[in-house]
């Protein structure tokens, strides 16, 4: 799992491909040629990506995610944002994702599996030891923990994504160790199987997954290939009879590497470019088992957290893999992993709202007990801020985690944007969450014997792996970009023909006016959010239309350059998930007000309060895009970085002068 | 002995949940409080599901009396190996004061209906802590008892039980039909693991009301106040040369 940073680069350069030509004056090069001329970063990927045909692929769920690229009428709400437009399909009303039967299925479930964590597994012991005690593991086997979705006819529990996030968040909140190896497993390992797979393969290798008789692994990253995922090294020629390909390479920091028996392999394949007949290497996806021969492993890697979980090297050597086992079909690789990493990052968000549950007892336990200068020091405001900022961030997280899931359940296809938002926020949260908890503890906090700094070693991993924050806020950005890019380019083709368009451009000319003007648009929520919480919907509206206005802004002004700009991309992508953490929470709060829950007067609170302040920070991030002052700042920390880089460290000389 | 077995379990808060008592010291708060089965109700389970697989009984019926949750914990008992269910319907009012002699007499007209041979129960609920429910139904059935078992052997058609009683063990033999009663170190409980769990949605649960088996579950009881425990009051560090409260220093 640690591999898995990757794949979202070529998702990007995906994106980068398609912001339309038309922005930048007319001249027609092909994304390709624009993307290698400008982005050196992303040039392998983009190469790659112009050989990406939206060909047939062998599963449904690829060929539905494939049709999100197509920008029209999208339902995401992330997606329209950047159009500054409302879509409230997926986010009203809160979704509810569970049949009654798999609610109570679900209702069965919880209760065997925090049992389990509580009594059986040791999270300090496993730390320790570095791996997961040998009885905690043949119980998680028997538990069923290894097969949470393989379907039940092969051995699985069957369960839906929301079903699996409830589970998940019950490892999060005891074990984060114990939580990679599970996830490296099912939620990477051999989620391309369960989404790719061909009937023969999931009957071949689903059922002894399920058990746990066999450990899957993902294999991607690589020691040249990190964030830049098209650029892998390892190869897999086929041979002449096309009964087999021959695999070389070898991967670094593979979850689970020293016990898996089933690899998920990404490799290069040289193959004939149907319209040039030249010979290229595009990335195919093989399932890989250790019997195969010339498989090996390294020794598990020392780490800072998640010790428990398995992490090596592992090695290809001439290992002869079976045409069978291709996933879906040469040079498809790049959609497996893709798909793959998509369809899982809702499951970390749901671990780490309930890592963030079992911190926020902790830190709620001591501030309730503890007392300082006579009183408890719960009572005082310093703590009493901690503490509130810790639920809110738990609480959006939860509720973002739940509606991905939800969403999907429900067959969406679109929330590529939506999940990265989440593994951002979540392990942002998160680190955020738990740090303010031994702030809370103080000195107790800080000995392992309290056991939060664990789970803060454990948690550092979560903004790298999966795609780093970094590289997940620039998928973000430019998901958003490339789809507000086919606006504009619908709407420079109506300038084309004034007349046979003059409806829809009197319509866009009258909005931008009003923009100019700061009236709104016409855009709300009213009817929408709980009319508790209008004043909330309308901060919310409010920051949609402003961002709209900014990209639209900045697209006109950078046009397809906007790739290269990363300080401005970085702003952009931490507005978009403060407006979707404002919708979640409305839609989440908006529910429990309908519904009269116990808890709903809280909620609305924690919902203003979470949606007053991310306003704020809306309105001086787009400040900032638009000034030209920001400018100048970018340009200082670009030549500040440089310096310090060609010096090898920092440049002004110590204050005592030696 | 070949036949069937009847395991009471009982639904009981959780006993990590930490109790409150509601405000007009009526009882205590359950709506929106973790649930589970009384441990030694799970342990009883344990003990016919064993003897089920050592082939020495037929068929394990799990009975919870109760709302409609008790089927929850009903489910339970059949994700640990159970082979069907009975629901005893019994709610508001009625499941307020249902108590062990209520409930005794449930399981009795069952052990007749089900001929079962055998009825194994919880030595007492983490709730109310009784222990009256075995000792109860074995007088109404006059059957033999034995409780507190912390060994259980089945020896052609007697039962070899090893009681725990103070200061040390007793063994008895005594006749089936019989009523036994499981102690903590009896065994361990298994765990219900999620494909147990799966399976045993295809479990039959039987849903009846304490008038289908004649049973009057009136109540002569009535609870007059539900208080906490009164609050511990801190302790005081002691060191060796008297110096007191160092532990409440500085770091």
């Amino acid at each position: 799992m640690l591999l898995r940073k990757v794949s979202q680069s070529s998702a990007l350069c995906g994106s980068i491909l398609r912001i339309p030509p038309v922005l930048s004056g007319g001249r027609r090069h092909t994304g390709a040629v624009v993307a290698v001329q400008n982005a050196r970063l992303y040039a392998s990927q983009a190469a790659e990506a112009v050989l990406e045909k939206p060909a047939a692929v062998g599963s449904d769920t690829a060929s539905k995610v494939e049709k999100k690229t197509v920008a029209a009428e999208s339902k995401s709400f992330a997606v329209n944002i950047f159009k500054g437009q409302i879509a409230t399909a997926q986010v009203f009303p809160y979704p509810s994702a569970l049949n009654e039967e798999q609610e109570q299925f679900l209702r069965e479930l919880v209760g065997p599996v925090g049992k389990f964590f509580e009594e059986v597994n040791d999270p300090a012991k496993n730390d320790a030891l570095e791996k997961v005690e040998d009885h905690t593991m043949e119980g998680l086997k028997e538990m069923g923990a290894f097969g949470l979705q393989v379907p039940a006819d092969l051995g699985g529990l069957g369960l839906s994504n929301t079903q699996y996030a409830r589970l998940v968040e019950i490892v999060g909140s005891h074990d984060l160790g114990v939580g990679i190896t599970l996830g490296a497993h099912q939620s990477i390992g051999f989620k391309g199987i369960l989404l790719f797979g061909n009937p023969a393969q999931k009957e071949k290798y689903l059922p002894k997954l399920a058990t746990g008789e066999h450990v899957a692994a993902f294999c991607l990253t690589e020691p040249a290939s990190g964030s830049d995922a098209a650029s892998i090294k390892t190869t897999a020629v086929q041979s002449p009879c096309g009964q087999y390909f021959t695999l070389n390479g070898s991967k670094i920091w593979i979850s689970n590497g020293g016990l898996a028996e089933i690899f998920t392999v990404f490799a290069k394949t040289p193959m004939k470019d149907p319209k040039t007949g030249e010979m290229k290497d595009k990335i195919s996806a093989f399932i890989v088992e250790r019997s195969f021969g010339g498989v090996s492993h390294g020794p598990p890697e020392k780490k800072m957290g998640i010790k428990a979980s398995n992490t090596a090297e592992v090695y290809f050597e001439n290992v002869r893999v079976p045409a069978d086992c291709l996933l879906t079909e040469v040079g498809g690789g790049f959609k497996v992993a893709m798909n793959i990493l998509n369809n899982g990052r809702f499951g970390m968000a749901a671990a780490l709202s309930g890592t963030m549950k079992g911190v926020i007892t902790k830190a709620v336990d001591h501030a309730a007990n503890r007392t300082q200068f006579g009183n408890k020091i719960h009572n005082y405001g310093a703590i009493q801020e901690k503490i509130a900022r810790m639920t809110m961030l738990q609480y959006v997280t939860e509720s973002m985690a739940y509606m991905i899931s939800g969403n999907m359940d429900s067959g969406a296809t679109e929330f590529q944007i939506e999940a990265a938002i989440s593994k951002i926020y979540a392990s942002e949260a998160a680190w955020t969450v738990t740090d303010e908890c031994i702030q809370i503890m103080g000195g107790m906090g800080f000995m392992k014997d309290a056991g939060v700094e664990r789970v803060m070693r454990d948690l550092r991993i979560f903004r790298i792996f999966e795609g780093t924050n970094d590289i997940l806020r620039l998928f973000v950005a430019l998901n958003g970009f490339q789809n507000a890019g086919n606006q504009l380019k619908s709407l420079q083709k109506a300038l084309k023909n004034p007349l046979g368009n003059a409806g829809l451009l009197a319509g866009e000319l009258t909005k931008r006016a009003k923009r100019k003007a700061g009236l709104s648009t016409g855009l709300t929520l009213q009817g929408t959010v709980h009319p508790e919480l209008a004043q909330s919907g309308e901060l919310t509206t409010k920051a949609i239309e402003q961002f709209g206005a900014v990209i639209e802004e900045l697209l006109i002004k950078h046009g397809k350059k906007i790739i290269d700009e990363q300080f401005v991309l970085k702003r952009v992508a931490d507005t978009a998930i403060d407006l979707y953490a404002m919708v979640v929470v409305l839609s989440r709060a908006s529910r429990s007000l309908s519904q009269g829950n116990a808890s709903a007067q809280h909620e609305k609170m924690l919902c203003e309060t979470w949606c007053v302040e991310a306003h704020d920070r809306i309105m001086q991030d787009i400040k900032s895009l638009r000034s030209s002052q920001s400018r100048q700042l970018f340009k200082n920390l670009r030549a500040i970085s440089s310096a310090v880089v060609e010096n090898g460290g920092v440049v002004a000389p110590h204050p005592l002068g030696f | 002995m070949s036949g069937r077995v009847l395991v009471g379990v009982k639904r009981v808060i959780d006993y990590a949940v930490k109790i409150r008592v509601k405000p007009d010291n009526s009882s205590v708060v359950t709506d929106g409080v973790k649930h589970s089965m009384n441990p030694f109700c799970e342990i009883a389970v344990e003990e016919a599901v064993k003897m089920k697989e050592k082939k020495l009984i037929k068929e394990v019926v799990a009975v919870s009396c109760g709302p409609q949750q008790a089927q929850e914990t009903i489910r339970t008992a059949l994700a640990m190996g159970a082979d069907r269910g009975i629901h005893v319907e019994v709610t508001g009012k009625d499941y307020e004061t249902l108590g062990p002699l209520q409930i005794s007499k449930i399981m009795a007209a069952l052990a007749k209906k089900e001929e079962a041979q055998l009825i194994i129960l919880g030595k007492q609920a983490i709730d109310d802590d009784c222990n009256q429910t075995g000792q109860m139904t074995a007088a109404l059935l006059d059957w033999p008892q034995g409780t507190f078992a912390s060994e259980v052997s089945l020896e052609g058609d007697k039962i070899k039980v090893v009681r725990e009683v103070d200061g040390g063990l007793e063994t008895i033999k005594i006749n089936v039909p019989a009523v036994i009663t499981a102690d903590l170190r009896l065994n361990t409980p298994r765990y219900a693991t999620l494909p147990n769990i799966m399976k045993a949605k295809k479990k039959k649960i039987a849903n009846m009301k304490p008038a289908d088996l004649g049973v009057d579950i009136t109540s002569r009881l009535e609870v007059l106040r539900v208080d906490e425990p009164p609050q511990r009051q801190a302790g005081v560090k002691e060191h060796k040369h008297g110096a007191r409260n160092l532990a409440e220093g500085t770091l």
